[in-house]
């Protein structure tokens, strides 16, 4: 069996749905005899080198930067799945939704208690920086997302169940204690 | 005259008493119909529509229908078990519920109701609406981001003299759920842990309380919600 490229990134996540794909341990050892990694922070290649089979999103969109990655990987990756909450909707960053962004700005640069030195009252504004959103999207409403793996982080056996089903075509596992919200 | 009614749920023999309702009934003969504004004790309101079944081809509420001889009652049906999916769904949509960094996380029925139709992601857009929190009591936080209005709380939570410490506040989409701020300093302890108890979702909290139980402890967490009901046969 020829094996199958996986991809993987975080955009507005905070990497801990990476640390629980990790959690799959010694199984890794297994992963890595029927698939190969492309583009992803596991083996640092940071451009896509071919067409990906599957790519796994960690995070929503809150900037342009993301928005831009998860395009690109919608290009790549024949099939795309969101896992965590931040991709599903929104997540933790999501919690700024709602409150306008020169607020936000205000808080975290100028006003908030634990600014330390900003005596001229200065926002990050540099070209180099990507633009934030008006609010953070769930990666699904700004490009098709193929599969969902909810949780925060999803536990890696669904994760682990996930990659087997995608991999060998068998219907997924879903037992009751995997698909947990937190 | 018998008091005794004959009934089916899906084609199962349901034995009910008079003036039990269709949820009563299904959940003394171990039928689980999927409920959430409805709270044992209380008088049913209908108006969540989860506990919606089939019955001589219309949609009914089965937490306000009373059982009755000879119905043909569908309840467990991939139609219905949309609908009702989808209305978790609406909810998990219409307001803001973050389950990581919820206390209720584990024990809310909401949360419950969606593993236990494998939601994984909403079919609807997320709205993010703008809600506040009240927490001038200092026993309660009345969290509005995850109140889905149920009205239990109003039912459930009196004083002595029958006044709701909860009540409606607002019209239209604009209709939120508070704690009244003068009996909201003076509720009990008893009571306001009650308050807790009774709001399916994260909307109460107990103040100094929060995440008290490990995950893997919490009711939800090993079985689904409804699998109490459905193994007492
Ligand atoms: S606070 Fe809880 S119990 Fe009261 S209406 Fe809202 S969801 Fe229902
Ligand atoms: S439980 Fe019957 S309508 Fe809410």
């Amino acid at each position: 069996m020829e094996k199958k490229i996986i991809a993987t990134t975080s955009l507005a996540g905070c990497f801990g749905c990476h640390m629980s794909f990790l959690d799959i341990d010694e199984r890794i050892l297994d992963l890595i005899e029927l698939v190969e990694f492309n583009k992803s922070p596991i083996d640092d290649i940071k451009n896509f080198t071919k067409q990906v089979d599957i790519g796994l999103i960690e995070g929503g969109c809150c900037n342009s930067e993301n928005i831009e990655l998860l395009k690109l990987f919608r290009e790549n990756c024949n099939i795309l799945v969101s896992f965590g909450e931040c991709a599903i909707m929104g997540g933790l960053p999501a919690l700024r939704n709602g409150i306008p962004i020169e607020e936000c700005l205000q808080e975290a640069y100028i006003d908030g208690p634990t600014v330390g030195e900003n005596k001229q009252k200065i926002l990050p504004n540099n070209e180099e920086l990507p633009m934030l959103l008006d609010k953070v999207y769930p990666c699904h409403e700004i490009v098709k997302i193929d599969y969902f793996l909810p949780g925060c982080p999803p536990r890696a056996e669904l994760i682990w169940n996930a990659l087997v089903a995608l991999v060998t075509g068998k219907e997924m596992e879903l037992p009751y204690e995997v698909v947990k919200f937190d | 005259m018998s008091t005794t009614i004959r009934f089916k749920i899906d084609g199962k023999e349901i034995i009910a008493e008079k003036g039990q309702t269709i949820v009563e009934a299904a959940k003394a003969n171990g039928v689980y119909i999927p409920t959430l504004c409805n709270f044992e004790g209380l008088p049913p309101k209908g108006c969540c529509r989860m506990c919606t079944v089939k019955l001589n081809k219309r949609y009914m509420t089965a937490c306000t229908t009373p059982a009755a001889d000879g119905m043909e009652v569908e309840s467990d049906t991939p139609e219905i078990n949309d609908f009702r999916k989808g209305i978790i769904e609406l909810l998990f949509v219409s307001g803001n519920h973050f389950c990581p960094a919820c206390e209720k996380s584990g024990n809310c029925e909401l949360q419950a109701l969606a593993y236990r139709f494998k939601m994984m992601v909403p079919r609807f857009p997320f709205l993010f609406p703008q809600k506040g929190l009240d927490a001038s009591s200092p026993k309660l936080i009345k969290e509005q981001n995850r109140c889905i209005m149920c009205k239990r709380c109003i039912k459930a939570i009196k004083d002595d003299e029958g006044r709701s410490y909860f009540a409606y506040q607002y019209r239209g989409n604009k209709l939120e759920v508070i704690l009244d701020k003068k009996l909201g300093k003076e509720i009990s302890d008893a009571l306001a842990r009650k308050a807790m108890d009774t709001c399916p979702v994260g909307s109460i909290i107990y103040k100094e309380l929060g995440y008290y139980q490990p995950i893997g402890k919490r009711k939800y967490d090993k079985e689904p919600i409804g699998s109490d009901i459905e193994v007492q046969q």
